[in-house]
């Protein structure tokens, strides 16, 4: 009887922390320390992989869209909207009152400098990630004359901004960079 | 009755062995097996050492690009390196300009659809792509190599059994036959002897055949044992990338596991204290 | 069930004690691997190679479960996905090697495991069905690593998949459809491919459900221990927790130092080159052997060379493998010997070491190549396995005469005989 009891009393009859529970406590924290440090790879590991990175810019010649035409091309397996907008679209965009809108932005920050008349953004509604119309040749472009998503109805206008439906921003522009007049590096 | 059954199996299982092991012995006996050429002329690889051997090991970046180079000018006519991406050489100290230079400039372009016609084609490489293969499949790689189909490399230091020591005595090892080889393991049109390959003779020639056959930028003599070892180097690389990751990891796990192992081991002493003491007390009355 | 003085779990806290109403499984715990299961005093440190098995099927259920996320089980794609894994995904390559590598030190506590049990005839009643159980663990862990060891599709997998479906061949008449019917084709291919990942994710979940089971007939009699002789009293015992759980935990530590040096700095060691080769149908490599664990039972299958009589010298191997696993099953009938340890057992000690060495013996020839005279060599370590099983531990539990046993637990800890029964 006398064996099973001793360990167990001596600790009860101790109220601080002596050697051997310290011993004791270090050896489990230390288990803890390394079982949580375990967890990092394992969960890291769902990252996006070398391969997939490696993907993250594309080139894109733009020199056969011809004004007022777009083209879809794909991004880190997400579609982008290339648009080259007519005067009047620019006029259009321009037009708008900024601060009247949900997302206040112009169209002079959503394009470079000197080539604002290439719109280019995530074809990815802010609203659920649908993929928006209006990109192809025939598709409706909604109210206001951009881009139209049909799952919830969100109106973009020709600066790819939201003006009407459930959508909390605008379309996303994402990092890109003219490498000359006809390459557009995209990410 | 277990039991009976089990004996009676036990003797047929055993006996038939020990019966078979008796007409084995016979013909051992009377018809020893003669050793085969094959492996009385076999060599085992050369002993050679590379910076990242053992649990220290560390690659050589410099000789990496070298062992790319010679893989560049003289391997890659032939083998392929289709585990291998353009972007993976920036792991050996090439910059992203250079990466880029390097796979927009390969001999062999990648294949992919032209965006414009649809028909299979060719483009120029980026950083993203894996080196291009040298054929387009294993048929067009035996038609073009007289049936012997050159391994792709990427792996074949883990591939191997002797990993880059056999690597490197393959293509130092070439030689001229011995006098006293047999007929049958001559080299015949096309082979060329060489004693670490396991049937003695090779479809691929010499490759690294003269000295300077590249002229390295870093100033090293090109001598064929140079480019041999640099070349095994790079292929120890491009099997195993993660090499000094995996060291530098191996001994941060290790020595955090021993420090945890003692204090755990402390903490079963302690535990244990009692019931030992117990034991030693109680055996010294008795 | 567990003895009578062990100790009750009691909780302290107000949750502890609604949990312990609605779903005991604290209890549960505590009763299983905590301070309230007795376990005798004085295990040695062969008994901690189950909770190192345990652990190791954790990693392998663990590290498994993270590598089925990027492995692709397509003939065309697999070896591909597995370099992608070793070369793209973050600390991927950590995650195979340690998977890799799992799998041999699962294996090596499972086998230090049964020779323990083996030594202190933990087989006996009232164990057997406790060692029963242990058997269907292995013969699962076989099954489950075999089909483990095709998933790289590399050289070894695909021919490996090949003489292992083609053993099946052996059986008359059904032989060949039975094959065909197992690889869904004539060949390993796709549809090989895909079910063995099936089976080898399966499969391991099914051990931890037979392991519960192991566990859950372990606490019916409660733990052997080095003398075999019963547990009489409290005196006997110290509560689970924190003496084997201590005493378990440092080992672990222990194992996972030698696990770590292989897994970082020897990763391919216990692996064979050829697996490196993408598989080729067209193309066998000169030397077809299995992983380092099934060496023994490749030595037995390799062993029969001669037809005898009717029956081909394939199928008797075929057979005496499966027979000299299947033995187990039978040991605790086949070994009437009353008494459990090896210890006071002065033959079958002698035997024992015998066997171990035969089946470090039947290992080296089942990893060697099939020349002369490593077939020989295993003709006469595969008969020795046979008759040891199968004759020798029969007769010697009638012949031997053991030596005396301490009366109790205590008194071989402690020299001293038990005097009061307090």
């Amino acid at each position: 009887m006398a064996t099973v009891e001793t360990a167990e009393t001596a600790v009860a009859e101790d109220g601080g922390v002596r050697r051997r529970d310290f011993i004791n406590i270090a050896a489990v924290s230390f288990a803890g320390a390394g079982a949580v440090a375990t967890v990092f790879p394992l969960v890291n590991q769902m990252n996006p992989s070398a391969d997939v990175l490696a993907l993250a810019s594309i080139e894109v010649d733009i020199s056969a869209i011809e004004t007022g035409q777009s083209i879809k091309t794909s991004w880190r397996k997400q579609p982008i909207f290339i648009r080259n907008l007519t005067a009047e679209e620019i006029a259009e965009a321009n037009a708008v009152n900024v601060s009247e809108l949900r997302d206040p932005q112009t169209l002079a920050e959503r394009t470079t400098a000197g080539k604002e008349n290439w719109l280019i953004t995530l074809g990815v509604c802010t609203h659920l990630g649908c993929v928006p119309l209006g990109a192809a040749q025939g598709e409706i472009k909604g109210e206001f004359g951009g881009y139209f998503c049909p799952c919830h109805g969100s109106h973009y206008d020709t600066a790819a901004r939201i003006r009407k439906g459930p959508a909390p921003t605008n379309l996303e522009v994402p990092l890109h960079e003219f490498l000359s007049d006809t390459v557009v590096k995209i990410g | 009755m277990v039991r009976i059954i089990g004996i009676l199996i036990g003797l047929f299982f055993s006996g038939w062995l020990l019966v078979s092991f008796g007409m084995g012995a016979k013909e051992y006996i009377t018809n020893p097996p003669v050793e085969t050429a094959e492996h009385a002329f076999h060599k085992e690889a050369k002993d050679v050492s590379f910076t990242s051997d053992g649990p220290l090991g560390k690659f050589d970046r410099q000789q990496l690009q070298r062992g790319f180079q010679v893989y560049k000018e003289v391997c890659a006519a032939c083998h392929s390196l289709r585990l291998v991406a353009f972007r993976n050489l920036e792991e050996i100290g090439y910059n992203e300009d250079e990466v880029k230079a390097i796979a927009a400039n390969w001999p062999i372009q990648t294949p992919d659809v032209d965006p414009a016609t649809g028909e299979m084609s060719t483009r120029a490489s980026v950083a993203a792509d894996k080196l291009p293969k040298p054929f387009a499949n294993d048929v067009a790689a035996g038609a073009a190599n007289n049936n012997a189909i050159p391994p792709d490399l990427s792996l074949i230091t883990k591939a191997r059994e002797g990993g880059a020591p056999y690597i490197y005595s393959l293509l130092t090892g070439y030689q001229a036959p011995p006098a006293d080889l047999p007929k049958a393991n001559q080299p015949g049109p096309g082979l060329h002897y060489n004693p670490y390959f396991a049937n003695l003779n090779l479809a691929m020639a010499p490759p690294l055949a003269a000295a300077d056959m590249v002229s390295y930028s870093d100033g090293t003599k090109a001598s064929i044992d140079q480019m041999a070892k640099d070349v095994s180097a790079f292929l120890i690389w491009s099997a195993e990338p993660k090499l000094e990751e995996r060291h530098q990891a191996g001994w941060a796990v290790l020595a955090f596991l021993l420090i945890a192992t003692i204090l755990a081991y402390l903490s079963y002493r302690t535990i244990w204290a009692d019931v030992k003491a117990e034991k030693k007390k109680k055996s010294a009355e008795a | 069930m567990s003895f009578p003085w062990a100790k009750q779990y009691t909780p302290t806290t107000e949750f502890g004690q609604w949990m312990d109403k609605q779903l005991p499984l604290p209890r549960f715990v505590y009763n299983s691997v905590g301070a309230g299961y007795p376990a005798p005093r004085n295990l040695n440190y062969m008994w901690n190679f189950g909770s190192m098995a345990g652990l190791f099927l954790v990693v392998q259920i663990v590290t498994g479960i993270i590598l089925a996320m990027h492995y692709a089980a397509n003939a065309t794609i697999a070896f591909d996905s597995v370099e992608h894994i070793m070369r793209d995904v973050n600390s991927g390559w950590m995650i195979r090697y340690a998977h890799a590598n799992g799998a041999s030190f699962f294996f090596i506590a499972i086998y230090l495991h049964i020779g323990r049990g083996l030594f202190y005839g933990s087989y006996k009643a009232p164990r057997e069905m406790l060692w029963l159980l242990g058997v269907v663990i292995y013969l699962l862990a076989m099954a489950t690593a075999f089909m483990g060891y095709v998933l790289p599709w590399g050289q070894m997998s695909f021919w490996g998949a090949k003489v292992i479906t083609g053993l099946f061949e052996a059986i008359p008449f059904i032989g060949k459809p039975i094959q065909e019917l197992l690889l869904g084709g004539f060949a390993p291919d796709n549809a090989a491919l895909n079910r063995f990942f099936s089976l080898h994710y399966l499969l391991p979940f099914v051990i931890v459900g037979v392991v519960i089971m192991h566990i859950w007939a372990l606490h019916i009699p409660g733990s052997n221990n080095p003398t075999g002789v019963d547990v009489k009293g409290p005196q006997d015992t110290v509560p689970f927790h924190p003496y084997y759980t201590a005493k378990d935990g440092w080992t672990i530590g222990l194992a996972l130092i030698f696990f770590t040096i292989l897994m970082f700095f020897l990763p391919n060691a216990l692996g064979h080159a050829d697996n490196y080769i993408p598989a080729n149908p067209l193309s066998t490599p000169a030397h077809i052997v299995p992983e380092w664990y099934f060496w023994p039972w490749y030595a037995i299958l390799r062993a029969f060379t001669f037809d005898f009589l009717f029956i081909p010298a394939k199928l008797l191997g075929v057979l005496a493998m499966f027979s000299a696993i299947l033995v187990w099953f039978f040991l605790p009938w086949l070994d009437k010997s009353p008494v459990r340890s090896g210890s006071f057992r002065p033959k079958f000690k002698i035997f024992f070491v015998i066997l171990v060495i035969d089946v470090l013996i039947l290992g080296y020839c089942g990893g060697a190549p099939a020349e002369e005279p490593f077939v020989m060599i295993s003709q006469l370590a595969a008969a020795y396995y046979f008759a040891h099983f199968l004759i020798i531990l029969p007769l010697l539990s009638r012949l031997e005469k053991p030596e005396p046993l301490p009366t109790s637990i205590t008194e071989s800890v402690t020299g001293k005989p038990l005097t009061t029964a307090s």
